[in-house]
């Protein structure tokens, strides 16, 4: 019997027909696999219709995973770093999870579906890592990656473009979720700190999805977006992200670039007090010892983005000391601030930072020392964001 | 009489500049209290709702040279402020042909290829000349003008820098830069460009709020005086502040608020108090006194020094200068709230760029006849217009799925002429209904059907916007944007430093360098030179020299 070879390269998503017939940009990515765009246009335009209208994403590359049983409370409560017992059914909660040593793998959104139905979504591959959690419990794991289409719909006309799909969300608070129509869940989540909504429906329906929102979002501006608006956004709200901001020890080829949620300043999703998980013994013993280095937000000046600078203080006899390096950066188009996340030494924090930023001008790389100061963890923050009933503009 | 309060400032007119100078004032320690006449603060920039549920920006409406070191030093963002750029824009013929101004470069390039192969070199060219001027002049927005007949080191120190930014640029374009300050832009233009309605639909930026036509000198630099804005880094980007230009307004208010500032609306200044030769605070209309050893003047120079100072107050050389100093009405606005969008039956389906600006001339010899009718003292009977559908980006502006469209039209004079007298008092209802006429009639022939969406509509003619905003004459720019106008000559030769021949008056609006166009640079320039004046230079004074 033969068989032809596994395909190589990204294959298209539940969405691709869409996607490719709205790309005038033909700039695709490959996003854990699946050919994902990074502007179907412009990606300023994109950026804007978050932050101004509506826009359309496909987040359907996210990782997937259902954890059904009686003990399925106790699975993730293993995985985890906070106490899932906190999340009631209909409600969405941000985690974080850690390998033995308390370094970080992912982070992510976990569903609570019913009391015992959960969905976890996150960036990286993580199915053997909770069946692993499960054994000995009363708990199934599967992987909906591929049989579960989604989109984030982002921005302050979201609900109003939901309204008009005939969609019933006006109550959702944030990080709610609710099935207005059987099968199709949607949740007041999302990657870019405004209002806006993340929608979960079986791949077979994508497309029919997708049409009635492009076509009730007209009136509102609606606008398909790529991965390069929503890391614009992503930024501006400080969500940091893995692989950029920090490196999911799973994934480091050097075991010193792990991470504790200390030093990434998500400490407060840490619970001692629920039990055990996956690396409390290492975090318990690092928790009152001040963090060797940290994950800050800082605000740069002028208004080129720090992308990869490395971070120096000025030393003895006025000589420039490293003491970090920008992770993500970002000249942002709404807060009118230069803004980055940041590795720093733990000592250095608070101190008078420079960026070492390299401009490529004409044919020339440029080097230029640019001050830079703490900043507010989220640059821009709506009171959108948080409003119920929500905004409809 | 009730008690007269005191200040450390008074900013006698709440429009963006004054409001910026006011708030950087209020930051540097100073109780400072903005007196304004309207019943909101902003001047020609605000916002207002004439038919609920349309927004309108009123006068400005599009936004693009606000300093991006005074949004970020004000934190303008924080108080509310978003600017939305916008994309492209387009010119239509009554034929049923047009030129799309395309963001995407691939696409203007087929463009432009399409109605004259030639041009597109030609336009790449134009572009780099903008561009390498726009870089010569930009820094010189937030800096002090030199004065180049004094000793001072500080002026010999501007004075250098501007040579030396001007040798930077090599002979050839060193020459050039005197060309852009002096040429017409249809001559400018007719060096790069040959199809007429790609040229015409250039040329609009070198006339807007000008009274003077496309192939009148000086007019080149007026182009580059709407090219030097940027947004976000794009250079020559324009945008709607989300809300109308009042978001603004609204932001530097809030800005001027959180540094400890007042705002007093309906509250319009008569006279600026004079006491032993220096001035000493101001005269509300209905009596009022309020008192300050500084009085800092948003209003244009005619207004204050011929129209709110006493008479032997000011020298007469002086008042004289002022008194040439022109500030002529050009333009009025059209401001429409529509129950659909408009049609354009020349483009096929949905475009990005009729969300920017929109024209409907043909050619610079059309724009030259609109001018010729402006110097008659009629309105141009085919006018030029910019017109943008801000609700089209901005989903705040109107109820979903309908639509505003704002405005910008020119020729317009001042002082209309009839009989041969001319007389501001002429725009009466038949006039403003014949301007509106002969706008809708240039739009009706490219958005058939655009009459009948309309709900509401207001115009405003350069004596509207005299009369509303206190503008002289309705002159957008405080005075013109020509080179004998720009610089240490504004607004007179010798008091380009924001300064008057009245100790404690303060020029802060647009009449000073660097001009009009919502900067806000002449506010900050002008607060900046106050604290010098006051030793209180400081923080502020580092971070414009770091920008």
């Amino acid at each position: 019997m033969s068989r032809a070879p596994s395909l190589s390269g990204p294959l298209p998503g539940p969405f691709h027909p869409r996607l490719e017939a709205a790309s005038t940009a033909k700039d695709w990515a490959d996003w854990a696999g699946v050919l994902s765009p990074r502007k179907l246009d412009a990606t300023g335009r994109e950026y804007f219709a978050i932050r101004n209208q509506a826009a359309l994403i496909d987040i359907s590359p996210m990782r997937k995973y259902r954890i059904e049983g009686p003990e399925a409370e106790r699975v993730l409560n293993r995985v985890v770093t906070r106490d899932v017992a906190k999340i009631a059914p209909g409600r969405v909660g941000y985690a974080l999870w850690c390998d033995e040593d308390g370094m970080a793998i992912d982070d992510g959104t976990i569903f609570r579906l019913g009391p015992e139905r959960f969905r976890l979504c996150c960036q990286e591959r993580m199915l053997t890592w909770l069946i692993d959690a499960a054994e000995g419990l009363d708990a199934a794991v599967s992987d909906e990656t591929e049989a579960l289409a989604a989109l984030a719909l982002q921005g302050p006309t979201s609900f109003s473009v939901l309204e008009a799909a005939g969609l019933q969300v006006s109550s959702l608070r944030p990080f709610d979720l609710a099935e207005p129509e059987p099968g199709l869940l949607v949740s007041r989540t999302g990657f870019t700190g405004d209002l806006g909504y993340e929608l979960w429906i079986a791949t077979e329906h994508a497309l029919a999805l997708w049409d009635r929102l492009i076509e009730a979002g007209r009136v509102f501006g609606i606008l398909p977006a790529g991965m390069e608006a929503l890391d614009m956004a992503r930024i501006e709200a400080g969500f940091p992200m893995t692989g950029f901001d920090f490196q999911s020890i799973h994934a480091a080829e050097r075991p010193s670039r792990g991470r504790t949620p200390f030093e990434l300043g998500l400490g407060r999703h840490v619970d001692f007090a629920k039990g055990h998980f996956n690396g409390r013994r290492a975090l318990l013993a690092l928790k009152e010892e001040p963090p060797k280095r940290r994950l800050v937000t800082l605000d740069i000046d002028g208004s080129r983005a720090a992308s990869g600078a490395l971070l120096y203080r000025r030393g003895m006899f006025g000589r420039w000391r490293e003491v970090g390096h920008v992770t993500s950066a970002l000249w942002s188009p709404t807060a009118k601030r230069n803004v980055a996340f940041a590795e720093i030494e733990g000592e250095a924090e608070g101190a008078d930072l420079f960026a070492e930023i390299y401009l490529f001008k004409e044919g020339k790389w440029e080097r230029r020392m640019a001050r830079a100061r703490p900043g507010p963890r989220a640059a821009f923050r709506p009171d959108r964001a948080r409003a119920t009933p929500p905004a409809r503009r | 009489m009730s008690q007269a309060r005191s200040y450390d400032a008074i900013i006698a007119g709440g429009g963006h500049n004054g409001l910026t100078a006011g708030a950087y004032l209020a930051r540097a320690g100073l109780s400072v209290l903005v007196v304004e006449r309207s019943d909101i603060v902003g001047g020609a920039a605000v916002s207002r709702e004439l038919e609920p549920g349309w927004t309108y920006s009123n006068c400005s409406y599009v936004c693009s040279l606000l300093r991006p070191e005074v949004a970020r030093d004000l934190d303008l963002a924080r108080h509310g402020l978003q600017v939305i750029p916008y994309t492209g824009g387009a010119s239509f013929t009554k034929g049923g042909e047009y030129f799309a101004y395309h963001h995407d470069q691939r696409a203007l390039e087929r463009e432009i290829a399409r109605l004259s192969p030639r041009d597109v070199e030609g336009y790449e060219r134009f572009a780099r000349a903008v561009t390498r001027q726009c870089r010569f002049v930009r820094p010189l927005l937030l800096r002090s003008a030199p004065d180049p007949a004094s000793f001072h080191p500080r002026d010999l120190g501007e004075l250098l820098f501007l040579l030396r930014r001007l040798h930077d640029l090599g002979e050839r374009e060193m020459g050039e830069a005197v060309r852009f300050w002096t040429a017409s832009v249809g001559d400018f233009l007719d060096g790069f460009i040959e199809h007429p309605l790609i040229k015409a639909h250039l040329a609009g930026s070198g006339i807007i709020g000008t009274g003077l036509g496309v192939y009148s000198p000086g007019t080149a630099y007026v182009l580059l005086h709407h090219y030097m804005g940027d947004l976000d880094g794009a250079i020559g980007a324009w945008g709607f502040a989300r809300g109308g230009m009042g978001a603004v307004s609204a932001a530097l208010a809030g800005a001027l608020r959180a540094a400890g500032g007042e705002i007093r609306v309906n509250a319009e200044v008569e006279r600026i108090l004079v006491k032993d030769g220096a001035a000493a605070g101001v005269v509300l209309k209905g009596g009022e006194e309020i008192r300050a050893p500084l009085v800092a003047s948003n209003m244009d120079a005619k207004r204050t020094f011929l129209g709110c100072v006493e008479p032997g107050a000011l020298p007469d050389d002086f008042l004289d200068a002022v008194r040439r100093f022109r500030i002529r009405g050009s333009s009025a606005k059209l401001n429409i709230a529509l129950d659909g969008p408009p049609v354009f039956p020349a483009v096929k389906g949905e475009a990005p760029f009729l969300s920017g600006d929109l024209h409907a001339s043909e050619s610079l010899l059309e724009l030259e006849a609109a001018y010729d009718d402006w110097k008659e003292g009629r309105f141009s009977a085919a006018p030029y217009f910019d017109m943008l559908i801000p609700s089209r980006i901005d989903p705040t502006m109107a109820p979903p799925g309908a639509h505003m469209a704002s405005i910008f039209v020119q020729y317009a004079p001042y002082d209309l002429a009839r009989d041969g007298v001319r007389d501001p008092a002429h725009w009466d209802e038949a006039a403003r209904e014949g301007l509106k006429a002969a706008v809708l009639d240039k739009i009706e022939a490219v958005s058939p059907g655009f009459r009948g969406l309309i709900r509401h509509s207001e115009l405003r003619a350069p004596v509207d916007i005299e009369r509303e905003v206190g503008l002289s004459e309705g002159n957008i720019f405080q005075g013109e944007l020509t080179f004998d106008q720009l610089l240490f000559n504004r607004p007179v030769p010798g008091w380009a430093r924001h300064r008057s021949p009245l100790p404690g008056l303060w020029l802060v609006g647009s009449s000073a360098h660097p001009g009009g166009g919502v900067m806000a640079a002449a506010g900050a320039n002008a607060a900046r030179e106050i604290l010098r004046d006051m030793k209180r230079g400081g923080r502020d004074e580092a971070a414009f020299r770091a920008a």
